[in-house]
């Protein structure tokens, strides 16, 4: 029997969901649009500012930097993350309970500040050069993503398993390898996509971090946006919404989103 | 091949708790036992030390005369079965069992030959490609139990390996396990809360408590003859008495025990009798009669239970509340006043500690 469904609540969820992907399908419009300047609804149609993107030095260089960086501090937090969450949930009993907590403070703590305590410490205090300040920033911003995520990949997992194999012969580190990595595969994937989109889409840190020559894709967007008002805004916009949904969707199609969500 | 285990005043910490205290444990080879007790006792942690998985403070493990103390747990060729059976949930069946070969550096033909072999044992052998995610319980365990036993460990360790699986099941695995333990003849350490289960597949039991063995023997001694007080109430005798020698009068005493309750034992039976002991009986051991004559314990009835084989009644004498079982064909009503009359065979005689 089909239940009834109140037609305020249709209502209000479609409301809701207007809300949600408004925004979003107004910069889509605005960045389709033929004029020079942004405006909704799009007044004719054309793909050129999407062209405009890869004309524009600035931008080609930065697209370039926000996927390096997004690759390299992606990596560095996995090399990081994974034993340290290993680590915590193998000894959860023996260490102290705040430990948990520590490794994910970086998200509770404004990214401005975080930004700023960067840019006072490498750049300043350091004068570590601007790619390295990046890579080391975003990899501090999306570590304790990584942390929770495998974390929570590995709450499911018994240890006992790791002990079998041991008990067997086969000796801790290889263990690591071949039997604990294995059953959080999808956990390790999961990290690399949710800190890959952090990374990319990084304002806060890298407006910090970033500095002459060098910069991000969503920074010289900024930058563009100071000096011009056209719909090259838009495009880079839908061009990282794109990015994110498509990352999204090799997840949604290999593990499920639910996964992300655990 | 048979190897002897030799646990040697083994002291152990988890932090600043003393778990284990002077523990020592002979083991012969080939020879099953248990360590039996309930959760904390310290049976786990044993069990633990001997894998390899943690560190004693002090003491010593020795298997055949080979020092396994300080040696790493992947070094120590050792079968385990886990309570959660453990088994690698990326491989399949036939792999899980030949992961202990591949560390060994077997391979190919050879390996596939003793897999399949060990999995016929196990009556698994139509099931080698599956993954253990599609198996059962008992089928889980059946894998955890080939894939230890394929190594030909001189040594196996089952922590609670029944535990996960219905009674019926329970049973059946057990006597399976104790046939292969039998049959290849492996030195075997048998961790349970379960007594029935403990005293069905053990050749000796160890009963723990409070990280000690409190008596190691074989499970018909420790039924009928246990040493203490701690395994006499764990295995069932509910009553215990202590009791005053009176009167010695040649292969009889009279004891008194509180309240002025007097019995006559016979030495026969009993053996020698200290001038103080406990006398304890199971519920079996107190027969209840209303025959005023009877020379027992008086006593005014109080609950009765059905057992099935006989009426147990919760009965109140000068020496405290004492549990005690009546015939099925004179069921006797609360309040009333009877004897409690020991039977030598379900008694035993216990020191005063």
């Amino acid at each position: 029997m089909p239940t009834k469904i109140h037609p305020a609540l249709i209502g209000f969820t479609a409301l809701v969901f207007i809300f949600l992907v408004g925004p979003l399908i107004i910069v889509l419009g605005a960045a389709l649009s033929d004029t020079t300047y942004l405006t909704f609804p799009p007044q004719g149609l054309s793909l050129r500012w999407f062209q405009n993107i890869f004309e524009i030095d600035a931008f080609r260089r930065t697209i370039l930097t926000s996927l390096q960086v997004a690759v390299i501090s992606t990596f560095v937090a996995l090399l990081i993350g994974i034993p340290a969450s290993y680590a915590m949930s193998r000894y959860r009993i023996q260490l102290p309970g705040w430990l948990s907590t520590l490794f994910v403070l970086p998200v509770l703590v404004p990214e401005l500040v975080l930004g700023f305590s960067l840019l006072k410490n490498l750049a300043f205090q350091f004068n570590a050069p601007i790619f390295l300040s990046l890579i080391i920033g975003h990899t501090i911003l999306i570590l304790p993503y990584v942390i929770r995520v495998i974390s929570a990949s590995l709450a499911s997992f018994d240890f006992s398993i790791e002990e079998a194999a041991i008990s067997l012969g086969s000796p801790p580190l290889k263990t690591f390898f071949t039997v604990l990595l294995p059953n959080v595969r999808s956990g390790v994937i999961a990290a690399f996509i949710l800190a890959f989109i952090t990374s990319v889409n990084d304002v806060s840190i890298s407006i910090f971090l970033t500095g002459p020559g060098i910069s991000t894709l969503p920074i010289q967007l900024l930058a563009h946006m100071e000096q011009f008002f056209d719909p090259t805004v838009a495009s880079v916009s839908v061009l990282l919404m794109v990015l994110t949904v498509a990352v999204m969707a090799i997840v949604e199609r290999t593990l499920g989103l639910t996964f992300l969500a655990k | 091949m048979t190897k002897p285990l030799s646990i040697r005043n083994i002291t152990a910490h988890y932090g600043q708790t003393k778990v284990l205290e002077d523990l020592s444990l002979d083991i012969a080879g080939g020879e099953l036992v248990s360590l039996l007790g309930a959760s904390g006792c310290g049976k786990t942690t044993t069990l633990r030390l001997v894998a390899g998985f943690l560190q004693p403070t002090s003491g010593s493990i020795t298997l055949g005369g080979k020092d396994l103390t300080k040696l790493p747990a992947h070094q120590r060729d050792i079968g385990l079965v886990f309570q959660n059976y453990a088994l690698f949930p990326h491989l399949s069946v036939a792999e899980n069992v030949g992961f202990g070969l591949k560390q060994r550096g077997i391979s190919g033909e050879a390996k596939t030959k003793r897999v399949g072999a060990m999995l016929e044992r196990v009556g698994l052998a139509h099931l080698a490609e599956r993954l253990p995610g599609a198996l059962s319980g008992g089928q889980k365990q059946r894998v955890a139990l080939a894939r230890a036993l394929v190594i030909e460990p001189p040594l196996l360790m089952f922590d609670e390996p029944l535990s996960n699986l219905d009674a019926k099941l329970r049973v059946d695995m057990r006597v399976e396990i104790r046939q292969l333990q039998r049959a290849n003849g492996t030195t075997s350490v048998y961790v349970t809360h379960d007594q029935e289960e403990a005293f069905s597949i053990s050749d000796r039991v160890a009963i723990m408590h409070a990280g000690k063995i409190m008596q190691l023997d074989t499970p018909e001694n420790l039924y009928q003859r246990p040493a203490n007080a701690f395994v006499a109430r764990f295995v069932g005798f509910e009553n215990l008495v202590p009791m005053k020698v009176v009167a010695r009068d040649g292969a009889k005493i009279t004891a008194e025990a509180a309240g002025g309750v007097k019995l006559t034992l016979s030495l026969e039976h009993f053996g020698a009798i200290p001038d103080n002991f406990v006398l304890a009986c199971r519920a079996d051991g107190l027969a209840v009669t209303d025959n005023p004559g009877a020379e027992g314990i008086p006593a005014t009835l109080g609950l009765r239970t059905y057992l099935g084989r006989a009426y147990q009644y919760q009965s109140e004498t000068a020496a405290g509340t004492l549990v005690a079982n009546g015939p099925l064909s004179k069921p006797l009503e609360p309040g009333s006043s009877a004897k409690l009359v020991p039977v030598p065979d379900q008694c035993t005689i216990l020191a005063v500690e």
